[in-house]
């Protein structure tokens, strides 16, 4: 795949090596490179003022919706991501038609930030986000460098610009995500380096629009008070994302995902065990989405096989994959909530005893 | 005189685009790429400035062309490289090197005798613009050649 809109390197410039475009990255199907080349040239072709243009086709060319699909089927959930998602790629697509007919367009802002609880996924998807603006052609390179507030603030006087400006130079071609963005700003120490971060950030925010692209995350209503102490940092980020806290449903099609692809799999009895641990995982404290739930799946295995260790025995392929309703039932959580239940006369444990309301997923059984 | 030095000398001044073009291929070779500037032309000096520490970790041409924009804006009238170091065992060496800024006026060289004993001759170059004390060769005026100039887009610190 070439750089399309990119000058043509002059005599006796290196062809454009194809990292980067590895196996890994080709699209699935061995048609769509072949179908790539043979629409290509024609997409360069400029347009006459009274022509029309076929949308449908156009977008097969860049595989946009091969792309959000995949989308689709990676994420659960996160329909504001999705949407955004789909906003930016019928842009891309917009600006391609709008540069057939000569017509200007000018790459978009695309710095972001992204805050909703925690374990919604704003790490993962600021990581595939990168991989997607690749593909949709906004970023060069796509990679992602995640920082906290250390890798940005010096220690001493003068430390902070270059440490910055190392890992901005780091983060170009991609994606800079910076975690817990708040922290950069310390209100109660004026004399705190964070605010000449900051300051350097902007500036390469501004300046370096087509190279870099930066997503702040964190919970948000910390986030909100860091963007009222530093309004020039608001207004520069044009997507503000809010991730909404998962379902029981949406969090079991999770468990389902991480479960296939550990290799794992939930009998039917542990099905509906993990689906009633979720819900009653999810009204007690310090619950954190998807996070929560890739631990309980972590604590599941571990009591899998203290289970298996103990019984000894021949174990067959199939008794190394399943989890068994007794290791749901072991955890912590049912125990807890029996008690709450019993303290308060038998009403919630009588409710967390009966058969879940929701079916078990079906990715579980 | 023009100065040739390192890789594409034989060629006339690259632009931006083929300055990226050259770098993108080095970090995709995952050569380090660094900027150098000096304003002693001299062919032996073969040690120049550091301007930064070379960039290792770093995944797209951009930043270095922010440096070197950077690097030029502040020493218009110095000659600025970029070098490309390859860490690779059995290699260890600059892969890669060539001028990304000169100043607008190189006075040259002038060839030196000097008549040792027995009537042998010891010649030596002699660079004109290192009659001047450093900083202060070239003139402190900004440069006038335009395929050399940092374009505004790219490369204004």
């Amino acid at each position: 795949m070439t750089v399309r809109g990119k000058p043509v390197p002059r005599g006796f410039a290196m062809p454009a090596p194809a990292t980067g475009e590895g196996p890994g990255d080709a699209p699935p199907g061995g048609a769509a490179s072949g179908e790539d080349a043979a629409v290509a040239p024609a997409a360069d072709a400029r347009l006459a003022v009274d022509d029309t243009v076929d949308l449908a086709a156009e977008e097969q060319a860049l595989r946009i919706s091969q792309l959000l699909g995949r989308l689709d089927a990676e994420f659960i959930g996160l329909a504001p991501v999705k949407d955004r998602v789909r906003e930016i790629a019928a842009l891309l697509l917009i600006d391609r038609l709008r540069g057939r007919y000569g017509l200007t367009s000018s790459r978009p802002s695309l710095h972001m930030c992204f805050t909703g609880s925690p374990g919604t996924g704003k790490t993962t998807v600021a990581t595939h986000m990168g991989e997607l603006l690749r593909e949709l052609g906004y970023l060069r390179k796509g990679q992602l460098v995640s920082v906290t507030r250390d890798d940005l603030v010096g220690q001493y006087v003068g430390h902070t610009a270059p440490k910055t400006k190392e890992v901005l130079k780091r983060a170009m071609g991609g994606v800079l995500l910076i975690d817990e963005a708040y922290y950069l700003y310390r209100p109660e120490n004026e004399r705190d380096y964070g605010q000449e971060s900051i300051e350097i950030l902007l500036q390469f925010m501004e300046a370096h629009r087509e190279d870099l692209v930066v997503i702040l995350a964190g919970y948000a209503d910390r986030m909100d008070t860091f963007f009222r102490s530093n309004p020039g940092m608001a207004s520069r980020i044009a997507h503000h994302i809010d991730f909404p806290d998962f379902t029981l449903d949406e969090l079991l099609q999770i468990a389902g995902k991480m479960l296939e692809r550990e290799q794992y799999r939930l009998s039917p009895a542990a099905g509906e065990a993990f689906a009633e641990y979720v819900r009653l995982r999810m009204s007690q404290p310090r619950f954190a989405n998807a996070r929560s739930i890739r631990n309980a799946i972590d604590r599941l295995r571990l009591r899998q096989a203290r289970r298996l260790v103990a019984a000894g025995g021949v174990l067959a392929r199939g008794d190394l994959m399943e989890i068994s309703a007794e290791d749901v039932r072991a955890s912590r959580v049912f125990r807890d909530a029996a008690r709450a239940g019993g303290a308060r006369g038998g009403l919630a444990g009588e409710a967390a005893r009966a058969a879940p309301s929701q079916p078990a997923h079906p990715g579980l059984s | 005189m023009r100065i040739t030095q390192g890789t594409f000398s034989y060629l006339p001044d690259l632009t931006d685009d083929e300055i990226r073009y050259q770098v993108q291929y080095s970090i995709d070779r995952g050569w380090a790429v660094a900027v150098e500037f000096t304003d002693d032309p001299h062919p032996r000096n073969v040690l120049w400035e550091m301007w930064g520490l070379p960039m290792f970790g770093v995944a797209d041409a951009a930043a270095a062309m922010h440096e070197v924009g950077a690097c030029r804006a502040a020493y218009p009238g110095h000659y600025v490289r970029v070098s490309a170091y390859d860490a690779s065992l059995g290699r260890q060496t600059t892969a890669l090197s060539f001028i990304v800024n000169r100043p607008a006026a190189e006075p040259g060289f002038r060839l030196d005798r000097q008549e040792a004993s027995d009537r042998r001759v010891r010649y030596s170059l002699h660079a004109y613009a290192t009659d001047q004390p450093a900083g202060e060769r070239y003139g402190a005026g900004r440069q006038t050649d335009g395929t050399m100039a940092p374009n505004g887009a790219r490369g204004s610190s």
